[in-house]
């Protein structure tokens, strides 16, 4: 196996308490302390150079609906963005509630994926809610987490069970957080804007319910549940308030939530039509605020492709979700040049934190760990195209837009998969 | 005459009207009512042109108004209803809408449940789009024929109390109102049951109030809406009979209203609800002048779309 050595960038190695300058060395796909005789060099001068990124919320649509995504094409949308892991939902078709579906993820990953594709499995059958999938053969096949992402838990025993099943297999929970009687029929934010344009309302109380009821349950089975997609200042709250107690409760946050907001809703374009919705201005600080305290320790995208045509029509027919791998660095690095996250920070959110959630052996430049490597350069410009997009999908709110920082060089395994000028 | 000019294609909503623009819809269709009283009703504004009625969710009085609006303007007409359309097949309204365009369509009048669903198309389309309707967002016509018919009876609507009493949430008729009667200076008061008439209404620059006896006492006007059934949730709202005891304009009720107050509905009116029968009838109800009126304020909007330029001997 190829051999490199990634010369003078800043490395940034939070789990390390690492940030200087120095030369970073890979060989045989493990970081190494030292070169191996014959290694490709890679100058790093001027970038910064830190362990893959992880973005645990994604959907690659295999199987089902290789139409929108593929686990191929969707990995390659993950290296461009600086990815090296991106962890994929079960809700495919059929629903990753079964060893099959998980050993067929595997072996189109192992065939086909650039980046390493981590699955998921389901809480429920079907994610219907209603019975408990077979956790344990889960796990046995190869799951990081369980999650009904896109629906979410609504039997409150249920979802006991679920998290005091999963804690003998040290399995987390992440939980979608959606009250369905409260969000019923809404396609965006409850609010000014849903009343002025006249949309059905998906209120926040609908986020933050399922957040307090997540607490609540986390406390009594002492066990992690992990809140996906926070969108709700009050649900940053929440989590801010029992993380002090120490229950374990953790959170993300997309870059589209603390981006936009729901004012982007009034051309009526299902480009701006996710679940959870986008909403306020002040929900857009609150969540800010909360990662820069450290109560929302993950940054993921919810990559969420669908094809054009189900998105060209009618706002309220349109289906739920947006992609986001190519554009979450620079819209997430944002946030470090309007001061208000540090850079080492930020990089624990899509390292470290993640890693440490999911129990991954990965998010490290330590020596022996998986030579899983992102360089960045932080003051690249460029405009995000959609139409280049590696994606299958094209479904992105920030066609057009001007972005600052870009992943130059992705390394996975010790290969390079992505490389741009 | 106003001195503003028309610069539209469309017309999607109130919202993003100027009041110089909404006083030219009405100037021009004070010209257009005339049209109606002669003995030939028909001028040759459209010839030439073609309208298409696409009506995606169900509407008597505002399809029949365009077609008939569109008609006595001499252009040729087409009536499109979901049921009858390969909507039914699975066609989507992207592609509806593009064939109509092959088809050399210059107007498309667009009623649908979903909200934005003009816009949607005005982004596709070459064609001017009409708005006659989309679920709970705007009814841009319905506003200005009301507009128009307050205009007629109390001489201006600056200064005017306007109430809005009903389902205010998922009335498209209350939002064209509420922005159509602010920008002309009127003071809107919205009143209802506080499910359906939230307070976020009054970043509308609305008052909003739940005593219903106080919101009829000053107004000029009363317009009245049903309760959206085909929209609302059924945690809304216990129903009908407590709708009718609660919020409906009974006798009662209209003894405390102004001797010369307005009252309107947008229509369909369901007596016995949200209206007392003998008062949907009264000298002072204007529920059919309000048709009447809306036929030559859709002649006017289709003119101005068209391109028309009014002329201060009225519209030729």
């Amino acid at each position: 196996m190829k051999s490199l050595i990634i010369r003078q960038g800043r490395v940034i190695d939070p789990a390390n308490s690492v940030d200087a300058v120095r030369d970073v060395f890979v060989v045989d796909g493990k970081i190494a302390s030292a070169a191996a005789t014959s290694a490709e060099e890679v100058n790093a001068k001027g970038r910064i150079v830190t362990p893959g990124l992880i973005d645990m919320h994604v959907h690659l649509r295999e199987p089902g609906r290789s139409d929108k995504e593929t686990i191929e094409t969707g990995s390659r949308c993950a290296a461009r963005g600086g990815f090296t892991s991106i962890v994929c939902m079960p809700n495919t078709t059929p629903a990753a509630d079964n060893t099959g579906t998980i050993a067929f993820i595997k072996q189109r990953a192992a065939e086909a994926a650039c980046v390493n594709v981590l699955p998921t499995g389901t809480i429920t059958k079907e994610s219907k809610g209603e019975e408990l999938a077979p956790i344990g053969s889960l796990k046995t096949a190869g799951v990081v987490a369980i999650t009904d992402d896109g629906r979410c838990v609504q039997n409150n025993d249920l979802m006991r069970r679920a998290v005091e099943y999963a804690r003998m297999f040290n399995l987390p929970v992440l939980d979608h957080c959606q009250d369905d009687h409260l969000t019923a029929d809404g396609v965006m934010n409850d609010g000014y804007w849903s009343a002025a344009l006249g949309l059905r309302g998906w209120p926040s109380i609908g986020e933050d319910v399922i957040v307090a009821r997540n607490i609540l349950i986390a406390e009594l089975t002492d066990w992690h549940i992990h809140c996906q997609h926070i969108s709700s200042g009050r649900s940053v709250q929440l989590i801010r308030e029992a993380k002090k107690r120490g229950v374990r409760i953790s959170g993300e946050a997309s870059p589209h939530h603390f981006t936009l907001t729901d004012e982007a809703v009034k051309t009526y374009d299902a480009n701006f039509k996710m679940n959870p919705p986008l909403r306020t201005e002040g929900d857009r600080q609150a969540l800010i605020e909360g990662l820069a305290d450290g109560t929302i320790e993950v940054i993921a995208s919810d990559h969420a492709p669908h094809c054009s045509y189900e998105k060209e029509v009618e706002f309220d027919f349109a289906p739920f979700g947006v992609i986001g791998l190519e554009t979450e660095l620079a819209l997430s690095l944002e946030l470090v040049r309007k001061k208000l996250i540090g850079l080492p920070q930020l990089v624990e959110k899509f390292t470290v934190n993640p890693a440490r959630l999911l129990r991954l052996n990965k998010g490290t430049l330590s020596v022996g760990a998986d030579a899983d490597i992102t360089i960045m350069d932080l003051d690249r410009q460029w405009t995000y195209d959609v139409n280049e997009s590696a994606s299958k999908s094209r479904n992105s709110p920030f066609h057009g837009w001007k972005l600052k920082g870009k992943a130059v060089t992705t390394v996975a395994g010790g290969k390079i998969v992505w490389q741009t000028e | 005459m106003s001195a503003t000019t028309w610069q539209h294609k469309d017309l999607l909503g109130i919202q993003e009207l100027s009041p110089g623009e909404i006083n030219l819809v009405l100037d021009t269709a004070t010209a257009f009512k005339q049209v109606g009283e002669r003995r030939i009703k028909k001028v040759p504004s459209l010839r030439g042109k073609t309208m298409v009625n696409l009506f995606i969710e169900p509407s008597t009085r505002t399809r029949t108004s365009f077609e008939l609006a569109a008609k006595r303007l001499s252009a040729d007409v087409i009536n499109i209803s979901a049921t009858a359309s390969s909507i039914v097949k699975g066609e989507t309204l992207k592609d509806t809408a593009l064939n109509l365009q092959a088809l050399n369509a210059d107007i498309i009048v667009i009623r649908h449940s979903a909200a934005g669903a003009s816009h949607f198309l005005s982004r596709l389309l070459k064609a001017s789009v009409i708005n006659a309707g989309d679920g709970a967002h705007e009814h841009p016509t319905q506003a200005l024929l009301d507009a128009f018919t307050i205009r007629e009876k109390k001489g201006r609507i600056d200064g005017l109390n306007v109430t809005i009493l009903g389902d205010i949430l998922y009335s498209r008729v209350a939002r064209s109102n509420i922005w159509l009667l602010t920008k002309l200076g009127a003071h809107v008061t919205l009143a209802g049951p506080s499910t359906l008439v939230p307070r976020v209404f009054e970043k509308f620059g609305c008052r909003v109030t739940y005593d219903i006896e106080e919101a009829i006492r000053d107004a000029d006007v009363i317009n009245l809406l049903r309760l959206q059934h085909e929209r609302q949730r059924q945690t809304m709202f216990p129903g009908i009979g407590e709708y009718t005891a609660m919020f409906g304009l009974n006798k009662e009720r209209f003894t405390r209203a102004k001797p010369d107050a307005l009252i309107m509905h947008p229509g369909p009116i369901n007596r016995g609800v949200e209206i007392d029968s003998e008062i949907a009838d009264c000298n002072r109800s204007v529920i059919l002048e309000q048709v009447t009126n809306g036929l030559a304020v859709r002649m006017a909007v289709l003119f101005l779309c068209s391109g028309g330029k009014p002329t201060a001997g009225g519209a030729k």
